[in-house]
């Protein structure tokens, strides 16, 4: 089947905080335990119980493959992600800048950058994440779920509309 | 590597710092963690050294498999003598703080001495600082922690600290980390506090290899499924501790009115699916967070709904703060279980010690022993919400006289008040009990008699004995990795085969401790939970350490026995009262009055018990006053202790 392009789709409501998928991204690509290698990190303010994994959002015309003066970013539509070669980059930084998210990240011990490459497929981040805050679907259906837990809200006040009027009768 | 991760002395009178690596021979005799934590203890204290002098060390540790893949490798451990009774202090936090000590550099910190004024330890890659503590002293446990982040400017430092409690050297107080997790039981924050030390700041990004990272990962994801797939880690991952709440006062297991009942009534607004309901209006649907890695992720968020902490974020709360607010005082309204949790939180002190050292005076008060003289007019009944939270104050900030009393734990408070007042104190060794009742459960009675740091329920307890198990599920639980083959019952208020169950449930919360996960990842409160058969792999991949499920058992043995060396030392005696493997007569004279058919006029039979020792005890290689035989200690290799091999 004609791959649609699945992306990272994060709901940072149901996020616990655990920080698993810095670890298991870090093992998976480097070997070692370290979230500063990770691609993926969670944000959080700690005093509001507020935690947001932010990654890289892979997107179509992505800023750090524009500014790249060696041309070491590059679009891999089979797998909808975004890619450096790391042949080519010189180490300027110059997308660790421009990136609106942060999800580019710079390696001080290789001195190259990194970012999120979904694992070639198979998102480990995904994968160890129980609660699915951070989840690997189909590009076209990531906002359907948004819209029934939307409809869901709606559908319930109706139905205590509809009981408090019964009652009232 | 896990393995190059260091070991540090500081000490806090001369500042000096020596940083040394942990010998492999040393690793394959107590792993880490808590093990070699023991070891630390036994070897770098004297005898009667005072708790609160400079002369305690104070060990602060990550396990081995501090921040690998090992599902989740978030705990800390802190051991020093307690200033409870003198005997053996120990406690353990989940969080994030083992994790950033491991990235730190470091898996063992060893504190000596006393600063002359307050300090905190920065320990960043490698380095460590001694810097000053003065602006944060007197900061609550949060308000420190940020406090922390800003003055170093990074908000990924991780912090364990203390709070007033400890600072005032209350005998009870624990230390901390995030907003609850707390260190919590036999006054390790007073340790901290008598050395002017208010913070260790933990802050590291080092790479820890992984020794087989594809196979690390791949036994990782079966390990967690695991621990995921069993229905009392779902129900946690979604109620939190306090469904436990439910489960054990239906039948009678829940200490009331200090120990007059062993069931609390009329208490729905506590129910777990209660809290649930008027918590998670203010955090929504998901509201559940997790320590390092986790995905249980048993800690619910919410927002204080009334009261005078109304709108104020917390976490929690636990079963031991229901117990601690309401079973005990025999309180019953949320509001007052909030606050009272919420109160600990923020200054640093144990809410089981709290909970159970009030519930004792407010006996103390309705038999007169204590009166309004003692209490400075304060009405000090059960059901007083209002005077058991303003105990709680008066205690961490040693105010009136019975505050002050209190605030030197359930030993010496009663030396102080006199009278027989020691005859109602349920403790064990100086620590008291979880909140539970073990009359009628002989295996729990007999676990909290003998558990190295005093009445306690996270040491040895057969947590799985009250689901009345199949023998054949006991029977293979039970012979793996030592062979038994002597009876098992599946009776919980039986007295057959419950010694044997005390001494491999010690074991194996001792290996747990020595790895660095936690006791919701093994066979504590589920019989399908990993155990001995799984942690060689989780040890081998992550470390590359080799290690059989039989020498895990013998590493947990060792150190569990270097734990009693150390309180032989301190003057532990089998029949002691204050110091000993023994339980207050109320168990033995007093049967319980409420629960169900099985549970109730129930107490433990004394030559029953004492056969239950005796026999644990010989499953320990002891002899009858509870001092290791010799071949015992030269099979475990502990002929030489104290060592001093590191």
């Amino acid at each position: 089947m004609e791959p649609m392009g699945k992306v990272l789709s994060i709901n940072q409501e149901k996020c616990t905080g655990c920080r698993l998928c810095e670890l298991v991204c870090s093992v998976h690509h480097d070997g070692i335990s370290n979230t500063a290698r990770s691609r993926i990190k969670v944000m959080k303010w700690e005093s509001e119980g507020l935690y947001i994994p932010m990654s890289c959002q892979q997107c179509q015309d992505a800023p750090c493959m524009i500014i790249c003066p060696v041309r070491a970013i590059s679009r891999d539509e089979k797998l909808s992600r975004v890619m450096v070669n790391q042949n080519k980059c010189i180490g300027c930084r110059s997308c660790v800048t421009v990136c609106p998210f942060g999800a580019m990240n710079f390696n001080v011990i290789d001195r190259k950058v990194f970012k999120c490459d979904l694992c070639d497929g198979d998102p480990q981040c995904v994968r160890f994440c129980e609660m699915k805050a951070v989840d690997y679907v189909d590009a076209g259906r990531v906002s359907i779920s948004k819209k029934k837990t939307a409809a869901e809200r709606i559908s319930a006040a109706r139905k205590e509309a509809a009981a408090l009027e019964a009652e009232a009768h | 590597m896990a393995l190059n991760r260091k070991i540090a002395y500081i000490d806090l009178s001369t500042g000096k710092i020596e940083i040394k690596p942990i010998p492999i021979e040393v690793r394959r005799k107590f792993l880490g963690g808590r093990g070699l934590d023991a070891y630390l203890l036994y070897n770098h204290t004297k005898k009667g050294c005072d708790p609160l002098g400079p002369d305690n060390t104070l060990m602060v540790s990550g396990g081995i498999l501090s921040a690998t893949l090992a599902s989740a490798t978030a705990r800390t451990h802190v051991m020093a003598k307690s200033p409870l009774a003198g005997m053996l202090g120990s406690a353990n936090m989940g969080g994030f703080f083992a994790p950033e000590l491991a990235w730190a550099g470091f898996h063992h910190l060893v504190i000596k001495g006393k600063a002359e004024k307050p300090v905190y330890l920065w320990i960043n890659n490698g380095k460590i600082e001694i810097r000053d503590a003065r602006g944060l002293w007197g900061k609550t446990t949060t308000e420190t922690q940020w406090a922390i982040r800003e003055e170093l400017g990074d908000e990924d430092i991780k912090s364990l600290i203390i709070g007033p409690a400890g600072e005032n050297l209350v005998r009870f107080a624990n230390v901390m980390t995030g907003i609850k997790n707390a260190g919590g039981r036999t006054g390790m924050g007073a340790v901290m506090g008598s050395k002017n030390l208010k913070a260790i700041a933990a802050r590291g990004t080092m790479d820890i290899k992984i020794a087989h990272p594809k196979e690390a990962l791949e036994f990782n994801k079966r390990f967690i499924d695991q621990i995921t797939s069993a229905k009392v880690n779902q129900t946690q991952g979604t109620l939190g501790t306090p469904f436990i709440w439910g489960a054990t006062n239906s039948w009678g297991g829940i200490r009331c009115r200090n120990f007059q009942y062993n069931q609390e009534l009329y208490c729905d607004e506590i129910e777990p699916e209660a809290i649930d309901d008027n918590c998670t209006e203010t955090m929504g649907p998901n509201h559940m967070a997790g320590c390092f890695g986790c995905q249980v992720h048993c800690r619910a968020k919410y927002k204080i709904p009334t009261g005078p902490y109304a709108g104020v974020y917390d976490e929690g709360p636990e079963y031991t703060s229901q117990g601690a607010f309401c079973g005990e005082p025999d309180c019953r309204s949320l509001e007052t279980l909030l606050t009272g949790n919420h109160l600990v939180d923020q200054w640093g002190m144990d809410n089981l010690e709290t909970g159970s050292i009030i519930s004792w005076a407010m006996e103390l008060y309705e038999l007169g022993i204590l009166t309004n003289k003692e209490t400075d007019g304060l009405e000090l009944r059960f059901g007083n919400d209002e005077a058991l939270l303003e105990m709680v104050r008066r205690i961490c900030f040693r105010e009136g006289w019975l505050g002050n009393t209190l605030a030197e734990g359930g030993i010496f408070a009663s030396e102080k008040i006199g009278k027989n007042s020691f005859d109602y104190l349920i403790q064990v060794k100086g620590v008291s009990n979880l909140h539970s009742d073990e009359r009628a459960t002989p295996g729990l009675a007999l676990n909290i008699a003998t558990a190295s740091r005093g009445s306690d329920h996270l040491r040895s307890r057969p947590a799985i004995d009250l689901y009345h198990l199949p023998q054949e599920v006991m029977r293979k639980i039970y012979s793996s990795p030592v062979p038994y083959d002597g009876p098992l019952s599946s009776e919980h208020t039986e007295y057959i085969g419950k010694p044997w169950q005390v001494f491999w449930h010690e074991n194996c919360y001792m290996a747990v401790d020595c790895l660095g996960i936690c006791k919701y990842h093994t066979t504590f409160l589920g019989a399908t939970l990993p155990n001995f058969e799984d942690w060689p792999k989780v040890l081998y991949y992550n470390t590359g350490l080799e290690f059989t499920p039989k020498e895990i058992w013998e590493v947990a043995r060792r150190s569990n026995m270097i734990e009693r060396l150390f309180n032989l030392r301190e003057g532990l005696q089998r029949e002691d009262l204050k110091r000993g493997d023994m339980l207050n007569h109320r168990y033995f004279d007093e049967p319980t009055r409420r629960g169900a058919l099985d549970v109730v006029g129930r107490v433990i039979d004394r030559e029953k018990f004492k056969k239950m020792v005796d026999e644990f005890y010989e499953y320990k290689g002891l002899d009858p006053n509870g001092a290791p035989k010799p071949e015992t200690l030269k099979a475990l290799g502990l002929e030489k202790e104290p060592s001093h091999l590191l």
